[in-house]
């Protein structure tokens, strides 16, 4: 049987899209050392068309470097799609594996909790919180994390109501282990594998969303990113193509390149849902 | 080469247009951007709200483009000798839009009554007024208690709009149910509000002037994306752009539209300038080096050319240079980051490690993508010198009430000037001005004695000469202090089909009753 890892490396198209998201991360760490000036800074004539005048992406409507912001914009975004995650997996797998693990009324109590935010549109909820507590980078990863953590506590709460009537739990038990240890070191590793699949998606879906809220002028104003770009050059998308396109692009590659690595892992970590390959 | 066809296509136009006869009828389709919140426009003279009542009510005077006094209500005007008395004889068979007959009570009401108690602006010259009375019905007379050379200029439609006696007159003005359908003598009536969508007035048919208006009906739409309005006017949907609808680099592909045209004129009225304001209550914006520091760190030819695309020219201090009071060669805000560096070195705000001497708030005003790129621009170049701004982002409300409730250290502000500098230049400089509550009052905080003493001197001095010199010394001193980062004087470019004609007659553009607007078919 193949191990996960060598099944993940022998999907062609997860390794390359693992292979980019290395090199934006590489650019995100190094913005200081290739764009060491702020990349608000405005380094020249404004409007300049791509390798014009010495920019390789061209310059925005005030002289802004476009590639400066872009690199310094993948940090911001790389950034909150990571620490969002993370604060929405916290609470997700939290609150998942207690109700999956305890049942009854807990889990009733829980879930109806979950479902009263399951049934706000997520965008329209974030806009309004980052609205309400102003926009900062600290509102927007907030925002996002009180938006993104009911799916990953359905899915995590799925997981534990399998695997507590097996038997290696059920041993546990038996031998009188505290119930948050069995979470813990029993369940909690055995239900990983579709926890991870998700988080890599929800990254992706955390960059939209930021670029979302940053199109809407709703981005920390001290912050470079991606969606503020756009937002900002969209009028001119006929005057200055070059503005909206690269950091559109950075958007695509990024959020596309997520989601393949996500696929490949869900192939690895679960061989036995693994698609026929044609 | 391509600018001299221009030149000859233009006059070429102009020749065609004033050989052809009007036209009656069809629609004007307008743009009211932001929606206006009200169209009594006593009670409000907000910029969509001037562009839109004034076409249902109208003042006494109106204003040429060389600024010159032209009749509106009154169809001729007599100033005594002293300069005391003015004397106004209005027009003959004026009724209001509900059918009532127009006379002197109405004006005295509105000029004695009305207006002094919900106009700020109509407040403070209804201050220099001894008495008003009507001679007839026909004849206005007011008297005044010294020499105010301004007051001609006080008869604009949003200063002074004359309102209906016979509505207001003994009843709450603010809370009067006409104000929803407001009752004007204009050439059109108030139709329609669809909040949100569309504002519709249409012909007065016993409008004064014998066959105006031209046009059936006038609809204001309602596009609150500047991308969408420019797709409006592309399409024909809206047949007149006004400055600010669209953003500016868009002006200049709309303009070259075959069927469009494009027009500076009709700011010459308000002729607004573009200011950073302090708050000269707080430190460090108390100390007249910070404020120079500031200026000295912006480049006021960028903003003009790269922000607001030429269409404004850099400003060296509070007056236009179009008012008759404007001095020249006044020591010009040189673009000098080095100097902004000694002068904040010398006021012992040196930089800490990360570059940062001082951090203040920075106010942003959402009016339109350009004001947002020039607070982008402001706050980078003050960066540069050691400044950090702690930028707040809130809407168009949100901003009136911090400036107006003195809640900021840092904004950009644009001021109408309203003709005379005793009218609308004076008002943000005076310490009697210093109420909360409005954007446009002294929100600044400037309180200077030798600045009060020269504005009212220029503003009630008789002879033109001696207001000259006045406005000089006030010039002078406010530019030596720094009291505002005057940064541009706005043109706003008016875009429209070519198929609409006389458009902009006079000083207030499009903000006018457009009578005499006929459409081409």
């Amino acid at each position: 049987m193949n191990s996960p890892l060598s099944l993940f490396f022998g999907n062609r198209a997860a390794v390359i899209a693992l292979a980019c998201l290395a090199v934006i991360t590489l650019l995100a760490l190094g913005a200081s050392l290739i764009y060491p000036q702020s990349p608000w800074k405005m380094v020249g004539a404004p409007f300049q068309p791509p390798a014009w005048g010495g920019h390789l992406m061209g310059t925005d409507m005030l002289g802004r470097d476009i590639a400066a912001g872009l690199v310094h914009g993948a940090r911001v975004s790389l950034l909150i799609g990571l620490v969002s995650t993370a604060i929405a997996l916290l609470i997700g797998v939290g609150i998942g594996a207690v109700a999956g693990y305890f049942g009854g009324l807990v889990d009733d109590i829980l879930m109806r909790f979950t479902e009263v935010f399951q049934t706000i549109p997520s965008l329209i909820f974030a806009i309004v919180l980052v609205a309400i507590m102003g926009p900062s980078i600290n509102s927007i990863v907030i925002a996002i994390s009180v938006v993104s953590w009911p799916s990953v506590s359905r899915l995590v709460r799925a997981e534990f109501m399998t695997l507590r009537r097996r038997e290696y739990v059920e041993s546990s038990q038996v031998l009188g282990l505290p119930g948050w240890r069995i979470m813990l070191t029993d369940i909690l590793p055995n239900a990983m594998a579709p926890v991870i699949v998700t988080a890599t998606l929800m990254v992706a879906t955390a960059i939209l969303m930021e670029s979302g809220l940053s199109f809407l002028g709703l981005g920390d104003p001290d912050m470079i990113s991606w969606g503020y770009q756009i937002g900002a050059a969209r009028t001119m998308l006929r005057a200055a193509w070059w503005m909206s396109f690269f950091p559109g692009v950075a958007i695509i590659i990024t959020v596309l390149c997520l989601n393949l690595v996500g696929e490949g892992l869900s192939d690895a970590l679960n061989p036995n849902l693994k698609r026929k390959k044609p | 080469m391509k600018l001299l066809k221009i030149v000859a296509a233009l006059a070429l136009t102009a020749q065609i247009a004033n050989a052809a006869e009007p036209t009656e009828g069809g629609t004007l389709r307008l743009i009211a951007q932001p929606e206006p919140p009200m169209l009594m426009l006593g009670l409000n003279q907000q910029g969509p709200t001037q562009f839109v009542a004034g076409k249902i009510y109208e003042g006494l005077l109106r204003y040429g483009t060389d600024m010159s006094v032209l009749p509106g209500l009154a169809q001729s005007w007599t100033v005594s000798e002293d300069g005391l008395v003015y004397t106004f004889e209005l027009q003959n068979d004026v009724v209001w839009h509900d059918g009532e007959p127009f006379s002197s009570k109405d004006v005295v009401f509105s000029l004695s009554k009305f207006l002094p108690e919900v106009h700020p602006r109509a407040r403070g010259v209804m201050g220099h007024v001894k008495d008003i009375t009507a001679k007839g019905a026909n004849t206005v007379s007011i008297e005044l208690n010294a020499p105010f050379p301004a007051f001609l200029q006080s008869f604009e439609v949003s200063s002074a709009p004359i309102v209906p006696a016979h509505i207001y007159e003994g009843t709450d003005y603010r809370s009067n149910a006409a104000n929803e359908t407001p009752i004007g003598t204009g050439p059109f009536k108030f139709d329609e509000w669809q909040r949100g969508s569309f504002i519709r007035l249409v012909k007065n048919d016993q409008y004064w002037q014998d066959g105006k208006p031209y046009l059936d009906e006038i609809v204001f739409n309602v596009v609150p994306d500047a991308a969408s309005r420019a797709v409006a006017f592309e399409t024909g949907k809206v047949d007149v752009l006004r400055g600010g609808d669209v953003e500016y680099f868009d002006v200049q592909r709309l303009a070259a539209l075959p069927d469009a045209e494009t027009t500076n004129a009709g700011w010459e009225f308000l002729s607004p300038i573009t200011w950073i304001q302090f708050n000269l209550r707080n430190e460090p914006m108390n100390d007249v080096r910070f404020r120079k520091a500031v200026w000295h760190a912006i480049d006021r030819e960028f903003i003009a050319n790269a922000i607001w695309m030429g269409f404004a020219d850099p400003a060296d201090g509070p007056l236009p240079a179009s008012s008759p009071f404007y001095k020249e060669n006044l020591p010009a805000a040189d673009y000098n980051p080095d100097k902004s560096r000694a002068l904040l070195d010398e006021m012992g705000l040196t930089p800490d490690e990360n570059g940062v001497r001082t951090t203040v708030r920075y106010l942003s005003l959402p009016y339109s993508e350009t004001y947002i790129r020039m607070g982008e621009y402001i706050r980078q170049q003050l960066r540069e010198i050691g400044i950090e701004l702690e930028v707040t982002q809130t809407d168009v409300g949100g901003w009136a009430q911090s400036l107006g409730q003195w809640d900021y250290d840092m904004t950009v502000n644009l001021l109408y000037q309203y003709g005379d500098p005793a009218l609308g230049v004076e008002r943000a400089y005076v310490s009697s001005n210093l109420v909360k509550g409005s954007p446009s009052a002294n929100v600044s905080g400037l309180d200077n004695p030798k600045i009060d003493k020269v504005l009212s001197e220029a503003g009630t001095a008789t002879s033109t000469d001696e207001r000259m010199k006045l406005y000089a010394e006030f010039q002078q001193t406010v530019v030596d202090e720094a009291y505002f980062g005057y940064l541009v004087r706005v043109n706003f470019p008016t875009v429209y089909k070519t198929k609409v004609r006389n458009l902009v007659g006079s000083a207030i553009g499009l903000n006018d009753t457009m009578a005499d607007v006929w459409i081409a078919e």
